[in-house]
């Protein structure tokens, strides 16, 4: 099988983020780290290469920065990348990273391509049913199980609260790949020394321009959210929280 | 004729998903506002009671788009039918709930349309004649107004839980019937199913102590069960925990997993993504201990403590085995 797996760069979960000065993103100045659905849609197409053979190339759009995404997972184990590269690729909206990635690929034939189901920061959950329709392919989001049969793909669709569901459809395909997939694995020593000579090609801007159309969508402001709720907030030392929050629980909850 | 707001229903085997009756709340508000009317579509097969249901409500139309294909879902067929009805209607908006049969098929219904789709809004805004729809980002920790850039119809999803089903007015619309564009899907779904039977009934429990990805470790979870020990009730978590098989799927609260209102939820080193709260903010009381002030789980705890679990929860434990003995 040859895989294609698409991987976002995103902020680290644990930074604090700040707005910018034009209150339309955050401040850039973060440490930033594999969107999580990512790693687990990599892991996936890895195992799956183990078992059919085949080859697995990742693709990320973003600025200089985000090709630490595509190291990793050449480290992993993938077999070689391609990093569409310019600050302009994070300013596109979903339909036009999809159409900047299917341009990217143009000329290749995979026979399975694998996102993560939403990203962590805009979090639009539609960047790889988009490719799917650029590309005229049937897909499926939310996988948690990928058999390969002899006419195409026995899948496993998570549904809402507990539910699950078996559907088949033929490849090529492309798949959104949920978080719990599978168990990731580490990047081993000699992996990360072999990443440095696997291939990574890059695409510039110009070359995929052609194909992109206006962002139909507009972020107008990016703020702190309203609370609706009167929290009460108790800090300090671990023993004097202990107490107002039993305290609490007693006289205005009565849960003690 | 005004302009209308067409809402996409969901069914799945004979029953309606609720949260339809929460987007056609969202569009009457939207209504109000701007002036344009509701209508309601509802794409399935032998599908008459469930449109006939909808038309209970205070909504100019209801279609019932009808077609052997659309019996059991598949992408490709909504796309097919779906894409065929908006292009013939020309609605101004047209509203889904953002459940996973919408995140499947939306997008692409969008695209092949020629048209954005602003996805998992929690709210809207309308100034000065512009639509502007709320979302959450960076998983919650920002809010964002965003804007159609193009010609209408404009398509937008709602978050499970943003507006109130119940609060839908109740009125009498007419039913019509549409035959649905048909296409032979390339999917093959088989039945919708649940893993074997649960050992653990949460929604019993009275108390309920939940784990996030802030334990760090699965040895550290002991510190969670003592808590729960000496409030009698039981331990959970979020779907990373679960996710590492640190405990079983049946422990996962949120929208994948269980829904639970116990007297009193404590969420330790949760954040408060969504998907997270749609699960438990049913409870009566909800403490949460998180190190960072800003967590989006503060925003709606009774009672939120900004510290290291590791320093709290011992301290917790100690504090309420005294009050317990006092009592
Ligand atoms: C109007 C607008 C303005 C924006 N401005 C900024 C900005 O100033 N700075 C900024 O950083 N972002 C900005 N964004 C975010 C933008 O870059 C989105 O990330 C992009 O639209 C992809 O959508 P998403 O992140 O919601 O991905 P989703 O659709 O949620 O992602 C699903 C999956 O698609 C794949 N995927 C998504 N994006 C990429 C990618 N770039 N490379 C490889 N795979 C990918 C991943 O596998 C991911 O798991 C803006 C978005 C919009 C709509
Ligand atoms: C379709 C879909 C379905 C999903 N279903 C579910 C679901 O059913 N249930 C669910 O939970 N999630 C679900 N998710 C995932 C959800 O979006 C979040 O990713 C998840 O809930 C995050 O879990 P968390 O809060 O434990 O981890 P994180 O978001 O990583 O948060 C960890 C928190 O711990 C805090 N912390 C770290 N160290 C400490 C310390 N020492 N002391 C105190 N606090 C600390 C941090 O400040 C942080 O806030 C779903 C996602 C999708 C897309």
């Amino acid at each position: 099988m040859k895989i294609l797996v698409c991987i976002k760069q995103v902020p680290q979960k644990d930074v604090p983020l700040k707005l910018n000065e034009a209150g339309t993103w955050i401040r850039e100045d973060v440490s930033y780290e594999v969107n999580e659905p990512d790693a687990y849609a990599l892991e996936e197409a890895l195992r799956q290469k183990e078992k059919h053979g085949g080859e697995v190339v990742v693709v990320t759009a973003g600025p200089a920065r985000a090709q630490q995404v595509l190291r990793e997972a050449l480290a992993k184990g993938a077999d070689r990348a391609i990093h569409l590269e310019d600050d302009k690729f994070a300013h596109l909206d979903s339909v036009n990273t999809a159409r900047a990635i299917a341009a990217a690929i143009a000329g290749e034939s995979f026979d399975l391509i694998v996102t993560g189901l939403q990203s962590d920061d805009f979090g639009a959950a539609q960047t790889g049913v988009l490719l799917a329709e650029i590309l005229g392919l049937p897909h499926a989001t939310i996988i948690i199980g990928i058999e390969k049969t002899d006419s195409g793909l026995r899948l496993k669709r998570e549904l809402e609260a507990g539910h699950y569901q078996w559907i088949e459809m033929p490849s090529p395909a492309v798949l959104t790949i949920q978080s719990g997939i599978n168990k990731l694995r580490y990047a081993s020593l000699i992996g990360i020394k072999q990443a440095k000579n696997k291939p990574l090609r890059k695409v510039a801007w110009a070359e995929v321009e052609p194909k992109l159309g206006k962002n139909l969508q507009q972020i107008e402001r990016l703020y702190v959210p309203v609370k609706q709720k009167k929290t009460e907030m108790v800090e300090g030392p671990p023993a004097e929280v202990a107490r107002k929050v039993v305290e609490y629980l007693k006289n205005s909850a009565r849960v003690l | 004729m005004a302009d209308t707001i067409l809402v996409v229903a969901e069914q799945r085997e004979g029953k309606l998903n609720r949260a339809s009756f929460e987007t056609i709340a969202a569009a009457q508000s939207i209504a109000k506002e701007t002036g344009w009317q509701v209508e309601v579509v509802l794409p399935g097969s032998s599908i008459a009671a469930l449109a006939q249901e909808l038309a209970q409500k205070a909504v100019a139309r209801v279609y019932a788009l009808e077609g052997a294909s659309l019996a059991a879902y598949t992408s490709d067929a909504y796309v097919f039918a779906l894409k065929q009805f908006i292009h013939e209607k020309q609605p101004k908006l047209v509203l889904f709930p953002h459940t996973y049969q919408v995140r499947d098929f939306a997008p692409r219904l969008a695209l092949a349309l020629d048209r954005a789709l602003i996805s998992d809004s929690v709210g809207y805004k309308h100034e000065n004649g512009k639509l502007l729809l709320t979302r959450q980002m960076f998983q919650g920790k920002f809010a964002a107004d965003v804007s159609f850039a193009g010609d209408a119809p404009w398509l937008a999803t709602f978050q499970i839980g943003a507006f109130r089903g119940e609060q839908a007015e109740a009125g009498s619309a007419s039913v019509k019937n549409v035959a649905a564009a048909e296409t032979t899907p390339r999917v093959v779904p088989h039945e919708v199913f649940q893993e074997a039977k649960q050992a653990v009934d949460l929604s019993q429990a009275e108390v309920i102590v939940a784990v996030g990805r802030g334990i760090k470790e699965q040895k550290n979870l002991a510190l969670a069960e003592e808590l729960a020990k000496v409030l009698g009730g039981e331990v959970a978590a979020s779907r990373p925990i679960c996710d590492n098989g640190w405990l079983p799927l049946e422990r996962q609260i949120g929208s994948s997993g269980q829904t639970v209102a116990p007297k009193l939820y404590i969420a330790l080193g949760i954040s408060g993504a969504i998907q997270h709260i749609v699960g438990m903010k049913g409870s009566r009381t909800i403490v949460a201990i998180n190190k960072d002030p800003e967590a989006p789980i503060f925003e709606i705890a009774d009672v939120g403590v900004v510290g290291n679990l590791f320093d709290v929860v011992p301290a917790l434990t100690e504090e309420i085995k005294k009050a317990r003995a006092g009592a």
